[in-house]
């Protein structure tokens, strides 16, 4: 099951290559990772996007804890959560595509940021499914390029459950 | 007034208690050994190779239970001793290792002797520092140290630049330190602990299993405490050796794969398995699925990721072995009620029919070929007063040792577990020698394995560590040879190693001495008169080459299913090699 982890670590270098080689020692796989400072500088916030049974992620969870420059870690699907990516989509534009490169843009409220008179640049943010659905729409018209920023997630400031349901963890 | 990093970091280590660090000189470590040599406070420890110094820091650690020191040069230096460190990760031995670095302007040049020392340590560390300001340099080994010696130990590497070496600052040591991302938890969550003493007064059948841990936290004391108040049978890893006292009655000696049969036996019929800093590792647990199938588990660790990384826990407490067995003390005191013996009597029953039936035993022939056990076992019997501490390699003579040598304290007991490296016992040996000076240090190693580091006898004659070297010659990688004689039909594929080198020569050569124990009946006076000398010695015991270690579970094996002798098929192969062992016949065994 996909899992989407919050990690706070130090910002000085070094840590991401120790959070990357926790995952990549243990033959854990990281689908996507985006790391930023925090507003307090000293300190950056890491997005990782991973999948495993529930032993693998509480391991991992663990193991993250365990990193001497990892301040707080926060396994987001125990709460409620939302999540966002965003995608640059160049898209190769014939003279007749132009006007529904646009319209597509238009309905997934994505922002066109350049523009040549082959190209169009788009701009969109929005969950993955929405990053999906437009790639798909695009796809016919002929993407040039496509850089996807990997999620990022906070957790809901929503009522939550007074009391989470107990992990079971499966006997090996 | 002003100091040069290499002053400070000797401030450091002085501050921080060091006596002994065990060093090896290089170009951009040059400026703290120049240091080093100008003070009296810190005794330097040449080695003849950074692994050596690696083990002898473990050895110190493991038997001081103080963090280990070792300076190494860059480049191949730092590769040299990343086996040790390796080695105290998996075993989590408390290390400090400083590595000299190329200076900070050629860093990332492919420098001469420029290595990336913080990626290859990276792994095997429980943290790394680059120094790259000498103003960061006392916080830094301030923390090292505090990493290092606390929450689940391990190796910490600092790293160090040449020019940040030479650089001058203000000095001050921080009296203390705090990481925000590293807090370990010491006292355990107390409903837990409650729960953990209501299982253990409802259960039938108890078994501690006890490891490690509990030799970190020095929590023997409280150990026998609750195991004699409950009259729990205790069942030690081999890192755990020593914790419990091996002639105890309650003590069932190691489990695992070369484990008794009754400490097996009682692990897996257990109905409550109390684990007390151990990991539930591969080679304890055989079959994991089937491990210990009837128990409710209760898991006592100051790492989180130790508890269900392996196997189910039904009452997991983390926090440190002796704040949470003092707790769990203070409730059994107040609810043991009843005679605990009585109460425990049918399960004591089966525990000493399962010792009686399978005890660990040898058969030494009065004129045959002198058995490994024997050795082992005639090694304790005339030492056991002397309360020495005990090193070992890695192989089958590290399992009869583990067997045999019956240690009564912690901290005696200095062997390779996690990573099982070869080549680990005699510096281990010698780093507790150099804790030691008085004490009787013996190092118990195969012919294989003590070739693995047999230079540092160079360092054990100069430094006057007087080492008993006792080398269970076989002639084979012994423990390779049993698995061939047991799952690949008796081929020996580059596990024999000959008859070479002649070890009393090769002793002499170095200015030890060197001793032969050729038969079984000058053995005694042999040993007698090794830990009776004064210098390094080295004891070579030819022994039967064929012997097997046994109880044995198979890798991933139950461990109600041990193989308690040779099978048939293999005593068949076996039937015409003389009880001598002698290795006339070794070009038909290996060509067989």
């Amino acid at each position: 099951m996909e899992h989407i982890i919050s990690v706070t670590v130090e910002n000085k270098f070094g840590v991401l290559s120790r959070v990357a080689g926790l995952f990549s020692g243990r033959g854990f796989n990281i689908e996507s990772l985006s790391v930023a400072p925090t507003l307090d500088p000293s300190m950056s916030q890491m997005t990782i996007v991973t999948s495993g049974d529930e032993r693998i992620v509480e391991q991992i969870v663990k193991q993250l804890n365990k990193l001497i420059d990892v301040i707080k870690v926060v396994d987001l699907n125990e709460s409620d959560f939302v999540s966002r990516e965003t995608a640059l989509i160049k898209v190769h534009t014939k003279a007749e595509d132009r006007a529904e490169a646009l319209r597509i843009a238009d309905i997934f409220r994505a922002n066109v940021i350049d523009s040549t008179p082959s190209t169009y640049t788009i701009e969109v943010t929005g969950d993955p499914k929405k990053i999906e659905a437009i790639i798909n729409l695009l796809q016919p018209l002929g993407i040039k390029e496509l850089i996807r920023t990997g999620r990022v997630a906070i957790a809901r400031e929503a009522i939550r459950p007074a009391v989470s349901q107990p992990k079971k963890l499966a006997r090996e | 007034m002003k100091l040069t990093g290499s002053e400070i970091l000797i401030e450091c280590l002085k501050a921080e208690g060091v006596k002994t660090i065990f060093a090896l000189p290089g170009g951009v470590v040059l400026k703290i050994f120049d240091m080093l040599h100008q003070q009296k406070d810190i005794e330097v420890v040449l080695t003849r190779h950074e692994q050596g110094a690696g083990h002898m820091a473990e050895g110190y650690a493991k038997a001081t239970g103080k963090a280990g020191v070792c300076l190494v040069t860059s480049g191949p230096g730092m590769t040299n001793v990343i086996t040790a460190l390796a080695d105290a990760y998996m075993d989590s031995v408390p290390l400090v290792c400083i590595s000299g670095q190329v200076s900070t302007s050629l860093i990332g040049n492919d420098a001469f002797q420029e290595a990336d020392n913080i990626g290859l340590s990276r792994p095997c560390t429980k943290y790394n520092f680059l120094v790259k300001d000498v103003n960061d340099l006392a916080t830094t080994i301030k923390e090292a140290f505090y990493i290092a010696t606390t929450g689940r130990p391990g190796p910490v590497l600092v790293d160090i630049p040449k020019d940040v070496s030479l650089a001058k600052t203000e000095f001050t040591y921080p009296s203390s330190v705090s990481i925000r991302g590293y807090n370990p938890t010491y006292e355990g969550n107390k409903w837990q602990i409650k729960q953990a003493a209501e299982a253990i007064m409802k259960a039938k059948k108890p078994i501690l299993y006890v490891g490690g841990g509990v030799v970190f936290s020095q929590a023997a004391k409280e150990l026998l405490e609750l195991a004699e108040m409950t009259q729990i049978p205790v069942d030690m890893t081999l890192m755990g050796l020593g914790v419990f006292p091996g002639e105890h009655p309650q003590s069932m000696g190691m489990l695992g794969m070369h484990g008794t049969y009754c400490a097996n036996m009682a692990v897996h019929y257990s109905d409550l398995v109390i684990a007390v800093g151990a990991r539930f590792d591969d080679r304890v647990t055989g079959k994991v699925s089937e491990f210990c199938p009837f128990a409710k588990v209760i898991h006592i660790d100051i790492d989180p990721t130790s508890i269900r990384k392996n196997i189910h826990v039904d009452i997991p407490i983390v926090g440190d072995c002796k704040a949470v067995l003092r707790e769990l003390n203070q409730i059994l005191r107040a609810t043991v009620n009843g005679n605990q013996k009585d109460l425990r009597k049918p399960w004591w029953d089966q525990i000493r029919e399962w010792q009686q039936a399978h005890p660990l035993a040898y058969q030494q022939e009065p004129d045959g070929a002198i058995k490994p056990q024997h050795v082992v076992k005639r090694l304790y019997e005339l030492t056991k007063d002397r309360d020495p501490i005990v090193a070992t390699d890695v192989g089958q003579h590290q399992m009869w040792t583990a067997q045999y040598f019956k240690l009564a304290r912690p901290n005696r007991w200095l062997t390779s577990g996690g990573l099982g490296t070869m080549g680990f016992g005699f510096p281990a040996a010698m780093g507790a020698q150099a804790a030691f000076r008085d004490r009787l240090v013996l190092c118990v190693a195969g012919d294989g394995s003590i070739q693995m580091n047999m230079q540092e006898m160079a360092t054990a004659v100069v430094s006057k560590l007087p080492v008993k070297i006792i080398i269970l010659n076989n002639r084979f990688h012994g423990m390779v040879r049993q698995w061939q004689d047991l799952f690949y039909e008796g081929r020996y594929a580059s596990s024999y190693l000959d008859t070479t080198p002649d070890f009393v020569k090769l002793a002499e050569a170095y200015g030890a001495v060197g001793l032969r124990a050729g038969k079984v009946g000058d053995l005694d006076a042999v040993l007698k008169e090794a830990i009776s000398t004064d210098k390094p010695v080295v004891v070579d015991v030819p022994t039967y080459p064929y012997e097997n270690c046994y109880p044995m579970i198979p890798a991933g094996g139950c461990n109600h299913e041990m193989i308690l002798e040779d099978p048939p098929e293999l005593k068949q192969r076996m039937a015409g090699v003389p009880s001598t062992g002698s290795d006339e016949n070794k070009d038909t065994i290996l060509t067989a």
